[in-house]
Formats: structure tokens, C-alpha cells, sequence
């Protein structure tokens, strides 16, 4: 499934209209860093098998996320670096060698249409994104940019450009963070004990949520009246298993929130897939905003350097 | 009434805040929870990305990287300070008068696929589950589950109906549900377990009008039944 995301839709949630936006905010957000883009360009995210895509036009383009082996006419190209490649020219995804999701950026951006103030593709409502639907053969997409390199890149089929970075974090023991909930209490002691043991992400996990399969979670209580929830929201189902809201998550439920995941972590468990497990551990809120400011400090200091870089590019074209 | 008493301000994640104001589905609650939504978005605290009420909650999506790291405080109490002080500053909560809503629908069995079992069930002729069902004026408690998707309540206890023991895998856009005491409409296709007694003709959820979604939380409600003819020439 291959769908264009941004940071997500906000302002509208009071309606129901679910925030969508990319899963691992880091990769979406450095591939926009290393182009000098703005953070919030509108990205494709894609999964396994992903589309070929073939370049009528040059471009500069950015691939983060998940390694599926990026080939431009059966060559290898670099993730987290940006390319120029050459107008047509073919771009393929070999095989998924680690993560769940990557993430295409494109110089300048795509020639897309907001919706309610976003790009970001939301299906329920078949809105936003392209054509409010995934990505499917034969769509043609346009650059928001003419791009004229040829000076540079004369028969090349592609040039990988001179920076990059480090893509996103892999966490040994993927032993994830978390604030604790407001139903926190709900669960029962030995309970709350089992959160740092193994828990296997099922292969009913998508954009809308994780499920999880661990040791059965007993609460002193079952439902909650209705309230609202969020990206990373942990809730606890009546059948003692944990379900882990993602990028496609609905506004509101009624299970017990005993936990969120920090912020700075939900891009690890974005790109971890059915068959990883993941542990929990708990921590304080200036943990997390700690952790998420420097994140966004370092790809906000990127992107100022990649903007100066790309500029001196097109200086010397 | 002591204010102060009303409500309890929490972490939800790094970037969110949830305030409680009980646990129950009241109309009093509701209408707090609904005054403190309006006195919000009015106040317009730089950084808040969403404010979503539900029945008896609300919960204030935030940007925690707007509040520059000063004073050894977390965003968390950065934005709770402000939002106490609005709930404390007596400028006090006024309850706005709820926007008058008139929905008609069809309750022809075409598209009412649960009103025979009901009535069967309930012991209960069709005409008077509609009867019943039109004599209510609901309140929109608040949206979530599918855009624009307004949980309404409460229904007559005669027609309140459990949600199916199997949810269908597609429900079309426009038909109204019960389940338990709150009644609803869907606005767009989608798999669900409420039992259907109608459908609206009206676009509940259209994504190409400037206001796409047709409810509001805290509208006022109310049903009316056309025929068939009358829902296919609407």
C-alpha cells in the first residue's frame, strides 16, 4: 500500500476526521531534511512489494525508512542520501532488507491538492493525498519543480549527491517508551508488571493499529465511556491483549488507555513489522519532550544545512 | 457549584491533555465539557493543534516544541497553566444554545435492515419504532468512530438495541443505527454493528463542501420519516 502523507491533518479531529499523516514521522521528515525541503512536504510512503516508478522528468530525490534495496536501471542507489536521477529512468524496490516503510521525497515537492489543510491521504474518508486513495499503476504524478541538470548529470542515470545521514534509530530489544495512561490504575498489579516482557506484533497490524499478543492483562474494570485518544495511545482489550493506535487511528475509543508511547519512540515501532517483539518501559513526561526536542532540533538543523547545500547546487548548474 | 471541583487536568502521551469532568453520559457534563470546547477554540492558545470533546472528556492535542525550553517546566504544565487559568478566570463557561437539527429518513425495510427483527424482538409494530424513534430530540454528545460520525442519544429504553453480535462488513453511507441508547448515522461506507433502522437521504459526510461534516457536537436532533419516493427525489 502506497499512499502521500505529510505530518498529519490537525484541526479537525473534533469531527472525527482522523490526523493520518506518515507513520515513522523521522524518516518522513529527514527525507524532507536532506533535500532542504520543508519538513512538512508531502511524502510517498510505500511498502512491500512497492511500485516502479519511472521518471519522465529529472529530479532530486530522497529515500528514507525501511531498506528495500532502491535500484535506478538495475543499479543500486543509496538510502538516506540524496540522488539525482535522470529523466526516464526506472525506479524499483528489490527486495525488503530491514524496516517496514520507506519514504520518497522529491525536490520542491509534488503538484498535489490540500484537503482540509493537509496532504495526507486519509482512506475512511477517501480524501486528501492523491485522489483520497493509494497510489495504483498508472497514476501519473508531477513535480512541483521543473528541474534543468543535464550540465550535471550529462548520460548518467543517476548521481548520488555528497551528504547524508543516519537513517532511523534501531532499538536493541526494541524496548519501547512509554508515559503511563490515565486508566493506568485499571490494571492490576502483577499486571502492570508483565509490560517489560515480550510482546509479538501481530500480523493484523496496519496504519490503524498494532496488535499485540503477549501474557493476558487483567483490569479491576472493563469499558470507559467514550474519549479521545492518540498516535501511540496503548489500549487494553476485554480479551487482556494490547492494542498499540498508529497513524490511521480513530479519534476517540472506549478501551483503557493504560499507556502512550513517547513520541521520540513511535518512529521505532513504525518500522518494526508482524513476528518483531517489543517490551515497554515507563518514563517521565520531561523524558519525552526531551528526547522529541532533540529529534526535531537535529532534523531542523539538517535541513538548514541541505537547504544551503542544494542552493550551492544550483549556483554552480 | 465549586468549579474547581469539576475537573481534572492529565497527561495523555507527550502531546495531548486530557480534562475529565466525570464518568457519565449526562447531559449536564456534556454541556460543561462542550462550554469549556467553545471557550477554547475562542481563546485560541498558540500551539493547539486539535480539541476533541466527548461525552464527559476533552482532550487538547498539542505542540509540545512551540514552548521554548525555559523554566524547567514540561509542555504539559505549559499548556495545563493557561488552560486553568481560562477555567479559572470566570470569564465563565457559557453553555451555547444547541443548533436545531432536522434529519429526514426512510424507515422502509429497502433500507431498514434490522427494523423487522427489532420489532419482532421487542414485540413492537414497525410504526410505532419510528413513531418512537422520531418523538426523541437527541443531542450530538460528540463526533469520532468515522468522520463526521455524531453519537446521539438517548433513545426510548423500547427501541435502545445492542449492537450485533456480528458487525456487517459494509454499511452504506446514510444509514441510521441504533446501539444501546444512542442512535447514529453513517457517514461514510464502512463495516459496523449497529442495527439499522433507516437511511437518510442527506449527505452526512461530503469531503468536497466547504463544511464537509453535517453535525456538530451539542446540535439538537430530531427525526422525520419520508417514503421511498420521497428519499429517491430528495
Amino acid at each position: 500500500m502506497d499512499t502521500i502523507q505529510d505530518q498529519g491533518r490537525y484541526g479537525f479531529q473534533h469531527l472525527g476526521v482522523n490526523p493520518s499523516g506518515a507513520m515513522d514521522i523521522f524518516s518522513s521528515r529527514l527525507a524532507n531534511s536532506l533535500l532542504g525541503n520543508d519538513l512538512l512536504t508531502p511524502v510517498i510512503e510505500m511498502h512491500f512489494p512497492a511500485p516502479e516508478i519511472l521518471f519522465e522528468q529529472p529530479a532530486i530525490i530522497c529515500i528514507t525508512g525501511a531498506d528495500l534495496s532502491p535500484v535506478i536501471n538495475q543499479k543500486s542507489i543509496p538510502i538516506n542520501q540524496p540522488v539525482l536521477v535522470n529523466r526516464n529512468t526506472l525506479l524499483k524496490f528489490e527486495r525488503l532488507r530491514s524496516g517496514a516503510r520507506c519514504y520518497l521525497s522529491i525536490l520542491h515537492g509534488l503538484k498535489l491538492e490540500k484537503w482540509l489543510d493537509s496532504y495526507s491521504t486519509n482512506l475512511k474518508a477517501q480524501a486528501g493525498g492523491w485522489q483520497g486513495r493509494k497510489l495504483q499503476k498508472g497514476d501519473n504524478l508531477f513535480f512541483n519543480n521543473e528541474f534543468e541538470f543535464s550540465s550535471l548529470i550529462g548520460n548518467n542515470d543517476f548521481i548520488s549527491l555528497k551528504w547524508s545521514a543516519n537513517g532511523f534509530d534501531e532499538r536493541p530489544g526494541n524496548e519501547l517508551r512509554f508515559i503511563k495512561g490515565n486508566e493506568w490504575d485499571w490494571l492490576k498489579d502483577d499486571s502492570a508488571d508483565l509490560l517489560c516482557e515480550k510482546f509479538l506484533i501481530t500480523k493484523d497490524s496496519d496504519r490503524m493499529a498494532y496488535r499485540l499478543n503477549g501474557k493476558d492483562l487483567k483490569a479491576k474494570k472493563g469499558q470507559l465511556i467514550s474519549s479521545a485518544v492518540t498516535f501511540g495511545t496503548m489500549q487494553l482489550l476485554p480479551n487482556g491483549q494490547m492494542i498499540i493506535l498508529m497513524a490511521d487511528h480513530q479519534t476517540t475509543g472506549g478501551y483503557p488507555r493504560i499507556g502512550h508511547l513517547i513520541s521520540a519512540d513511535l518512529p521505532i515501532l513504525a518500522q518494526l513489522v508482524p513476528g518483531d517483539k517489543i517490551s515497554f518501559r515507563p518514563v517521565d513526561l520531561g523524558t519525552a519532550e526531551t528526547e522529541m526536542i532533540e529529534q526535531a532540533n537535529y532534523l531542523q538543523h539538517l535541513q538548514t544545512t541541505c537547504k544551503f547545500k542544494i542552493e550551492n547546487l544550483y549556483a554552480n548548474l | 457549584m465549586n468549579e474547581k471541583q469539576l475537573h481534572s487536568l492529565s497527561p495523555l502521551g507527550d502531546s495531548a491533555i486530557l480534562i475529565n469532568f466525570g464518568n457519565a453520559i449526562d447531559e449536564t457534563i456534556n454541556k460543561r465539557v462542550l462550554a469549556l470546547f467553545e471557550l477554547l477554540k475562542q481563546s485560541a492558545i498558540k500551539g493547539v493543534r486539535d480539541i476533541v470533546p466527548a461525552y464527559c472528556s476533552l482532550v487538547i492535542h498539542y505542540d509540545p516544541l512551540i514552548k521554548k525550553v525555559t523554566n524547567n517546566i514540561t509542555a504539559f504544565e505549559f499548556y495545563s497553566q493557561q488552560i486553568n487559568h481560562l477555567l479559572n478566570s470566570e470569564n465563565q463557561l457559557t453553555i451555547k444554545s444547541s443548533r436545531s437539527v432536522k434529519v429526514p429518513v426512510c424507515y422502509s425495510t429497502k433500507y431498514a435492515l434490522d427494523i423487522t427483527n427489532i420489532a419482532t424482538e421487542r414485540k413492537i409494530p414497525v410504526d410505532e419504532i419510528i413513531q418512537l424513534h422520531c418523538a426523541g430530540k437527541y443531542r450530538v454528545y460528540m463526533i469520532g468512530f468515522l468522520p463526521g460520525f455524531a453519537y446521539m442519544g438517548e433513545v426510548d429504553e423500547r427501541i435502545a438495541m445492542p449492537r450485533l453480535s456480528q458487525p456487517r462488513l459494509r454499511i452504506e453511507a446514510g444509514s441510521v443505527g441504533i446501539a444501546d441508547k444512542q442512535t447514529g448515522i453513517y457517514p461514510v461506507a464502512s463495516p459496523g454493528g449497529w442495527q439499522i433502522i433507516g437511511k437518510t437521504p442527506l449527505s452526512i459526510f461530503n469531503k468536497d463542501a466547504e463544511d464537509p461534516i453535517f453535525f456538530q457536537p451539542g446540535d439538537e436532533v430530531q427525526f422525520y420519516s419520508i417514503t421511498e419516493d420521497e428519499f429517491e427525489n430528495y
